[in-house]
């Protein structure tokens, strides 16, 4: 078990290509850490540095205490499932499994133990042990190649998107068997994944990735609650925040959508920034029905999405036509067309400057 | 396709009977030649059914060989040819598969113009330069000689681009998970590559066995002693009698013999050889 610290990590590829532009992150003993971002973010390439995949062309990796740079992936004590399992076609599960021991040279006893344990703790049974991957489904494979991962009792587990080649029920079923995992054995792990939900429910912390840079790091929460950019705001969350071009009053007591529709704010907190040409974003669940209370807004509605569990509204408050959505929860009939009135808590509101797209506070 | 129609199914098996028999026609004469005694070949018309010498002709061919033949047995050099083939065969996807392997998992300055300099090779068999070669092989006191019969023949373009693209189709994870696992350059290529690319190698190995077999003017030209000829080019020799008449019975059974090691490895070898060539799983 061991700490993992990335420092000033760059990656430039030989055609002059620059994937990573200096990312520092700290990940403690234990924790549960997700590398989240859009296709072409960075996230594998990062993955593949710290497994030894890649080489890093500035900064430093560290595991343990050891630097990690130079040394061979086998030499840097960790373990990797990866996309589309990689096991060994030729060999039986057993011996999927038991390669990696068999080239350290443990005794054949050691060997056996620590699948066998493996085995139980994923409930492979002695009869798939002695089948070929291609006789296994792929929730299976998938098992067996976190198996590998578990015999090696490495110090950090590294998983890349492990997930993905699974149909979405599978996917729920295995999300939840790799956080019992990692909370059972407490190892150290860093997963990327481009799915949101799957990085909200596995993760202690979040590193949201985009353009080879780090938009936010932080727990699932305070990522939900507190976007640090516009880019992390419409990433974390579906349906997506809704987002309109807005301008702060001259009295910084709330905010104006083109078309006249006025928020308030929280008190005293945007004075400085007054008059000011914003981006506003309000979550689709942030929203409520209500009829009482001096701040209700009246959005016209234009569509309704029946999901069962919720509803989907999409409508525009006043003459603005920004789509905005709505998530309400339960079966409410609603005609196009319709007014709905609405509210929004004041706290609930992101602001952020559609220059730089970043939270204004 | 499942149809039912008799006079196209009849049509068809009429087709493949009447194919079977042009290829099976001069095999069948080669056979009966080969059981009758050297009075009966010499006689007009030709026999069409197999007559009763057939294991006097066998003791005679593989002991004694025939006057045109020298004295020594086609046993000697039914031999040599399995020792020319296998050494050529073994040879060729031993080289194929380690080249292939350097190319495919190793970076190295100029690696595509050395499969370059390698694809080139398919330009020159062994005909084409077949007088610097033979100097080479005399130079290095290698002329009758197993070593003589087989190394010049032994590099192959064919088979090193066949493994090239198979391992292209064997995907980079299974590489960086066996890197994981702590497999060096040669334990990946042991554990991993050779038996991934196991029906490849047989289906090569049958074709290469049956080229390596059927070598004719390479041996006739390095080997020079009897002892080392080969049985491809025996049957040519025996043919060389001088005055006497060609003792048809026993250069038949010469060449029943020279076809039987192919022959069997095809039988053998038919399902591996077909997988390698066709199966897409990896």
């Amino acid at each position: 078990m061991a700490q993992v610290r990335l420092e000033d990590i760059q990656k430039t590829y030989p055609n002059g290509f620059k994937a990573i532009h200096g990312v520092d992150v700290d990940i403690a003993d234990g924790e549960f850490i997700v590398l989240v971002g859009p296709s072409g973010c960075g996230k594998s390439t990062l993955l593949r540095m710290i497994a030894g995949l890649e080489s890093v062309t500035e900064g430093t990796i560290t595991i343990g205490e050891r630097r990690v740079n130079d040394l061979e992936p086998a030499d840097r004590d960790i373990a990797m499932v990866f996309q589309n399992y990689a096991l060994y076609p030729h060999m039986n599960v057993f011996d999927n499994m038991a390669y990696g021991l068999k080239i350290r040279g443990l005794p054949k006893s050691e060997i056996q133990d620590r699948v066998k344990k493996a085995a139980d703790i994923l409930e492979l049974t002695d009869d798939q042990l002695v089948r070929k991957p291609r006789q296994l489904s792929g929730g299976q494979r998938q098992r067996v190649a976190m198996g590998r991962a578990i015999v090696r009792e490495p110090s950090v587990f590294l998983f890349d998107e492990p997930l993905s080649n699974l149909d979405a029920k599978l996917r729920v079923q295995m999300r939840l068997e790799i956080k019992r995992l990692q909370e059972r054995l407490g190892i150290t792990s860093v997963y990327v994944t481009h799915d949101q939900v799957e990085a909200m429910t596995l993760g202690h912390r979040l590193v949201v990735l985009n353009g080879g840079v780090v938009e936010q790091l932080g727990t699932p929460i305070e990522l939900y609650e507190h976007p640090a950019s516009l880019f992390v705001a419409g990433f974390i969350g579906s349906p997506a925040m809704n987002f309109a071009k807005a301008k702060i009053t001259e009295d910084g007591g709330s905010v104006e959508l083109d078309g006249g529709a006025a928020f308030n704010l929280p008190e005293g907190m945007y004075t400085s920034h007054a008059n000011r040409n914003v981006t506003l974003g309000i979550r689709p669940e942030d929203l409520i029905l209500t009829d009482t209370g001096d701040d209700i807004k009246n959005l016209t509605t234009t569509l309704a999405e029946h999901l069962g569990a919720d509803t989907l509204v999409h409508g525009h408050f006043g003459t603005d036509q920004t789509d905005m959505t709505i998530r309400l929860s339960g079966t409410q009939y609603i005609k196009p067309g319709d007014p709905l009135p609405l509210r929004v808590s004041p706290e609930k509101i992101h602001l952020f400057d559609p220059q730089s797209e970043k939270r204004l506070v | 396709m499942i149809e039912n129609r008799p006079i196209i199914t009849l049509i068809s098996h009429i087709t493949l009977i009447l194919g079977v028999m042009i290829i099976a026609f001069p095999i069948w004469v080669t056979f009966v030649a080969a059981t009758h005694d050297a009075v009966r070949m010499v006689q007009v018309p030709l026999p069409l059914w197999p007559g009763n010498h057939f294991f006097d002709n066998l003791k005679q061919a593989m002991v004694r060989g025939i006057a045109g033949g020298g004295d020594l047995g086609v046993g000697m050099m039914l031999l040599n040819s399995l020792a020319m083939a296998m050494m050529i065969a073994v040879g060729k996807i031993a080289i194929s598969l380690l080249s292939a392997f350097a190319i495919v998992y190793f970076k190295f300055p100029f690696r595509m113009g050395f499969f370059w300099l390698i694809f080139i090779t398919l330009m020159l068999p062994v005909e084409v330069r077949i007088i610097p070669t033979f100097e080479v092989v005399a130079n290095l006191n290698m002329l009758n000689t197993y070593w003589g019969l087989s190394i010049p023949l032994i590099a192959s373009a064919t088979a090193t681009f066949m493994f090239r693209q198979t391992f292209l189709t064997i995907p980079d994870e299974l590489l960086e998970a066996a890197r994981i696992d702590g497999a060096g350059p040669m334990r990946f290529f042991k554990d991993i590559l050779l038996p991934m690319s196991r029906t490849n190698i047989a289906a090569l190995f049958v074709i290469l066995f049956i080229y390596g077999w059927n070598q004719y003017l390479w041996p006739l030209l390095v080997t020079t002693e009897q002892d080392m000829y080969t049985v491809v080019m025996a049957i040519k020799q025996m043919l060389e009698t001088a005055e006497q008449a060609p003792e048809w019975n026993i250069i038949m059974m010469t060449t029943l013999l020279a076809m039987m090691p192919p022959v069997l490895v095809v039988i053998f070898m038919q399902k591996l050889f077909v997988k390698g060539l066709t199966e897409t799983e990896k």
